[in-house]
C-alpha cells in the first residue's frame, strides 16, 4: 500500500515535474500559481501583546502587496496565529502551519524563547524560518541552523558599536556595565567585551546585574559610582533604563552614558527619568523615527504615513514595532521577488542568504541589507546618536558592529 | 441503580480508552502532539482535582510544581544524560518532596489565605527559573532544549511514541487516583473539606492528610511538568508563567470540581478553547487581533453559566434526568412523562 501510494505521488510528481518544465513549484507545500503561503505565530494575547502590532502590521502590509497584483501573480496568504509567547503553545501552532496548513516557510515568529522551541524542529524538516522576530544573536548561526535566519541588529552587535565608540573617543575609559540578568543584558556584555577584545578587557572595572522583579536599581547605580567608573553602559528594559539615568544624574555622576536601543523612547523612557537629566545619553539607531520632525519630509516617511492612513490606525503611525514591521515585511517581498518562479524551500532560503545592498524606506539613509551563506544577520549596520534633551541626533557615520 | 451506574462508568472509560487508544494510528503528528498536551494537561488537574476538589485547598500556583518537574526532568536529560524514563519519576519524587514541605505552611492559611500564598508562589516561579545563581543549570531566560526520545526498536515514530508514554502515564495515574479518591482516604480528604472538626473528632490526622495530599497532588503537577518537557522539546520560564497556574483552575472548574473523569473535559478546555478565540477573533476582521482574550472570557462565562457544576456536572444531571425518566417510565407507564418526573427531580 505504501509503496503504492509513494509511487502514485513520485509519478504525479514527475508528472507536474515535466509539466512545470524544471520548476520545483510543485513540491513546495503552500505554493501554488496563484498563492503563497506563509506561516507566523504572534502574542497576540498574553505578557508580549504589545507586540502583536507587528503581525497586524505585517498583514496589512502584504494585503497592500496583493492589492497591487502580488509577487508574479501569486498572492501572498499570511497566516498569523496566536501563541501567547507561550513556548509549548508556539510548538503546537508552528505545527499546525506546517503539517496541516501546509505553509511554504515561516516569518518574523516572535520571541526569544517562542523560536527557540521550534528551531529544531523547523531545521529536521527543512522549514525556513526566516527573519525571526528578535535581537538574540543565536538565531545567526548558519552553520549548525541553516533554516534560521534573524533580523534585528542584534545586541551583541549593537555593543561592539558602543566598544568601539568608547576604544576611539576614551581609549583610558574606566567602564561600568548595568545589565538585565537574562539573555537580552548578557549579549550586551559579551558584545561589549568582544569589541574591547582580550587587551582592553580590563576596561570594565564593574558589572552589575539586577533582575526585572526588582522594584529598583537605586543601589546597581550606587555601587557602580563607587567603583570610580565614568563610562556607563545601560543595558536594561525601559523602566529600568529610566531609573538608572536618573539616578546617575541625581548622585552627580558625570559618567558618559550609553543606553541600548530597547530603552530610547522619549515618551517612556527619557521622560519619565527627566529631560534634562537625560542630556548627552548616547545610544544607536538603525530606523527612522516617526515622531522626529526631521523625518516629516522624508520620502520613506511619508511613504509610511500613505500606508497607515489607508491600512492601519493613527496610533501605529508612532509605533515603533509598526515601523519595524513595515521593514521586515519589505525585506520579505524582495525575497519573493529574487525567488522568482522557483519557490522551492531550498531556493528561499538560497535568495534569502543572497540580499545584496537593499534599501529600505524606513531604515537610516545609506543603511543596505546584506545576507550570505555564512551572514544570517541583515541588519549589521547603526548610527550613534546622542539626546539633546529634546530629541535625538545623529551623529558620525554608519557604523558596522 | 449504583451498580448500573459503576458499569456505565466503567463502559465509560473503556471507550474513552479504546479510542485513546486507536487515536495515535488514525491522527498526524500535530494531531498527535496536542493530544499528548491534552493528557499533560489531564494529568496536572488530576492532581490539582485531588487537592481542591477533594481536600478543599485551594491552590493557585500548581504552574510552579508543574515547572520543577519540567525544569527537573530537562535538567536530568540534558545536563546529567539521564534517559527520559528515568528522569520523569526523580522529577516527580522532588515535586511530591516540595509539594510536602510547602503543604505545612499551607495547614496555617484557609481558604482565600492559601489561595493568596500559592498565588505568590506563581508569581514567583518564571524569577525564579531565570535567577542567575541557577544559570548553569537552567540556562536563565534562554532555557533548556533537550532531544525527543525515539520509540524502542524503532516501531513508532516519535509523535506517536510521546503520545503513547502520556497516555500510559495518565491511565496509570487517573487509577491511582481514582483508588485514592473512593476508598478511605478519599473519605477523609472530603471530611476534612467539609467538616474539619468533625473529622479531626473522627480520628482523621488533619495535618497529615492535608500535606500528604499536597505533596500527592504536586506529584501530579511534577509528572505533567516532566512529561511537558519531553513533548516540547524546551524549558523556559515563559512556559511556567502565571497563565498557566490560572489555567489549572479554570481547567478543573470547567471539568467539574471532585470530578476526576471531569479533568478530560478541563483539559480539552484549556487546550482548544484559546485556538477557537484566536479563530473567532478573525471574523472582527484584521484588527482585532487584540481580542482572542476577550472571547476566551466570554466564552469561559457561557460556559459556566450553561454548567455551574462544570462538565461532570451537566453530564451527570443528563444522566439523571434520563435515569429518572426511564425508572419513573417504568414504574407508572407511557402517559406518567419521563419530563414530568425529571422537572420535579431538578
Amino acid at each position: 500500500m505504501i509503496t503504492r501510494r509513494s509511487f502514485l505521488q513520485s509519478s504525479a510528481a514527475a508528472a507536474a515535474f515535466a509539466a512545470s518544465a524544471g520548476s520545483a513549484r510543485a513540491e513546495t507545500p503552500g505554493v501554488t500559481d496563484t498563492e503563497i503561503k506563509i506561516g507566523q505565530t504572534m502574542p497576540y494575547s498574553g505578557p508580549a501583546s504589545a507586540y502583536g502590532v507587528i503581525g497586524r502590521t505585517e498583514a496589512a502590509y502584504f494585503k497592500m502587496i496583493n492589492e497591487q497584483g502580488g509577487i508574479n501573480g501569486r498572492k501572498i496568504n499570511l497566516i498569523s496565529l496566536d501563541d501567547g509567547y507561550s513556548p509549548p503553545k508556539t510548538v503546537e501552532q508552528v505545527r499546525r502551519l506546517v503539517e496541516q496548513e501546509q505553509v511554504a516557510f515561516l516569518f518574523q515568529t516572535l520571541g526569544t524563547p517562542p523560536n527557540l522551541a521550534i528551531r529544531q524542529y523547523l531545521n529536521d524538516n527543512k522549514v525556513p524560518q526566516l527573519f525571526v522576530a528578535t535581537g538574540a544573536s543565536v538565531f545567526a548561526d548558519p552553520e549548525h541552523f541553516p533554516w534560521t535566519m534573524g533580523y534585528n541588529p542584534n545586541y551583541q552587535t549593537e555593543a561592539r558599536i558602543y566598544g568601539k565608540h568608547i576604544l576611539a573617543t576614551k581609549p583610558d575609559a574606566k567602564i561600568g556595565v548595568l545589565y538585565q540578568n537574562d539573555g537580552f543584558g548578557k549579549d550586551y556584555l559579551i558584545g561589549l567585551k568582544d569589541a574591547l577584545g582580550a587587551d582592553h578587557a580590563s576596561m570594565i572595572i564593574k558589572e552589575v546585574s539586577y533582575e526585572t522583579s526588582e522594584p529598583t536599581v537605586d543601589s546597581q547605580i550606587v555601587t557602580l559610582q563607587g567603583s570610580g567608573a565614568d563610562v556607563f553602559l545601560i543595558a536594561a528594559t525601559p523602566k529600568f533604563a529610566a531609573q538608572a539615568i536618573r539616578k546617575a544624574f541625581d548622585l552627580g555622576w558625570n559618567a558618559v552614558r550609553y543606553v541600548t536601543i530597547v530603552s530610547v523612547s522619549i515618551a517612556t523612557v527619557l521622560k519619565p527619568a527627566g529631560l534634562e537629566k537625560s542630556k548627552g545619553l548616547i545610544t544607536a539607531y538603525y530606523g527612522k523615527d516617526s515622531a522626529d520632525a526631521r523625518w516629516k519630509d522624508d520620502a520613506g516617511m511619508k511613504e509610511w504615513a500613505a500606508f497607515c492612513a489607508k491600512y492601519l490606525t493613527p496610533t501605529d503611525f508612532i509605533d515603533s514595532n509598526a515601523l519595524y514591521a513595515y521593514g521586515a515585511g519589505g525585506t520579505m517581498i524582495q525575497v519573493l521577488k529574487q525567488c522568482g518562479n522557483d519557490l522551492s524551500r531550498d531556493n528561499i532560503m538560497k535568495q534569502a542568504a543572497s540580499l545584496k545592498d537593499l534599501e529600505l524606506p524606513l531604515l537610516l539613509p545609506g543603511m543596505r541589507i546584506n545576507t550570505s551563506p555564512t551572514n544570517y544577520s541583515p541588519i549589521r549596520q547603526m548610527q550613534l546618536a546622542s539626546f539633546d534633551g529634546e530629541s535625538w541626533q545623529l551623529f558620525g557615520e554608519l557604523l558596522k558592529g | 441503580m449504583s451498580g448500573s451506574s459503576g458499569s456505565q462508568r466503567f463502559a465509560a472509560t473503556l471507550a474513552v480508552l479504546a479510542c485513546a487508544l486507536a487515536f495515535p494510528f488514525l491522527a498526524s503528528g500535530y494531531h498527535l502532539y496536542q493530544g499528548a498536551q491534552v493528557l499533560i494537561l489531564a494529568i496536572a488537574l488530576l492532581g490539582l482535582n485531588l487537592l481542591t476538589g477533594f481536600n478543599g485547598q485551594i491552590s493557585l500556583g500548581h504552574g510552579a510544581f508543574f515547572a520543577i518537574g519540567g525544569y527537573g526532568a530537562a535538567i536530568l536529560t540534558a545536563k546529567f544524560g539521564v534517559p527520559y524514563w528515568a528522569a520523569i519519576p526523580i522529577a516527580s519524587l522532588v515535586c511530591f518532596g516540595a509539594g510536602f514541605l510547602f503543604g505545612f505552611p499551607a495547614l496555617r492559611f484557609g481558604g482565600l489565605y492559601l489561595a493568596l500564598a500559592t498565588f505568590a508562589l506563581a508569581v514567583a516561579t518564571p524569577q525564579i527559573l531565570s535567577y542567575k545563581g541557577f544559570d548553569a543549570w537552567t540556562g536563565g531566560s534562554q532555557g533548556v532544549l533537550l532531544a525527543k526520545p525515539h520509540a524502542p526498536f524503532g516501531l513508532l515514530n516519535a509523535d506517536q511514541w510521546i503520545y503513547l508514554v502520556c497516555l500510559l502515564c495518565a491511565a496509570a495515574l487517573y487509577w491511582a487516583a481514582r483508588n485514592l479518591a473512593t476508598g478511605r482516604i478519599g473519605r477523609a480528604l472530603i471530611a476534612i473539606r467539609d467538616q474539619p472538626i468533625a473529622a479531626e473528632t473522627m480520628g482523621v490526622n488533619a495535618a497529615l492528610y492535608k500535606t500528604t495530599c499536597f505533596g500527592v497532588s504536586a506529584l501530579y503537577a511534577g509528572v505533567a511538568g516532566g512529561l511537558s518537557a519531553i513533548a516540547v522539546g524546551f524549558v523556559s520560564p515563559e512556559s511556567f508563567g502565571l497563565s498557566l497556574s490560572l489555567s489549572f483552575l479554570v481547567g478543573i472548574v470547567v471539568g467539574g470540581l471532585a470530578s476526576l473523569g471531569g479533568v478530560l473535559f478541563g483539559a480539552l478546555f484549556i487546550e482548544f478553547v484559546p485556538n477557537l478565540a484566536d479563530q473567532l477573533s478573525v471574523n472582527f476582521g484584521e484588527s482585532a487581533k487584540a481580542l482572542p482574550g476577550a472571547i476566551y472570557g466570554l466564552l469561559l462565562i457561557l460556559l459556566m453559566a450553561a454548567m455551574p457544576t462544570g462538565v461532570a456536572g451537566a453530564l451527570r444531571a443528563v444522566a439523571r434526568v434520563f435515569g429518572r425518566g426511564f425508572a419513573s417510565r417504568r414504574q407508572s407507564g407511557i402517559e406518567g412523562g419521563g419530563a414530568a418526573s425529571a422537572s420535579r427531580e431538578m
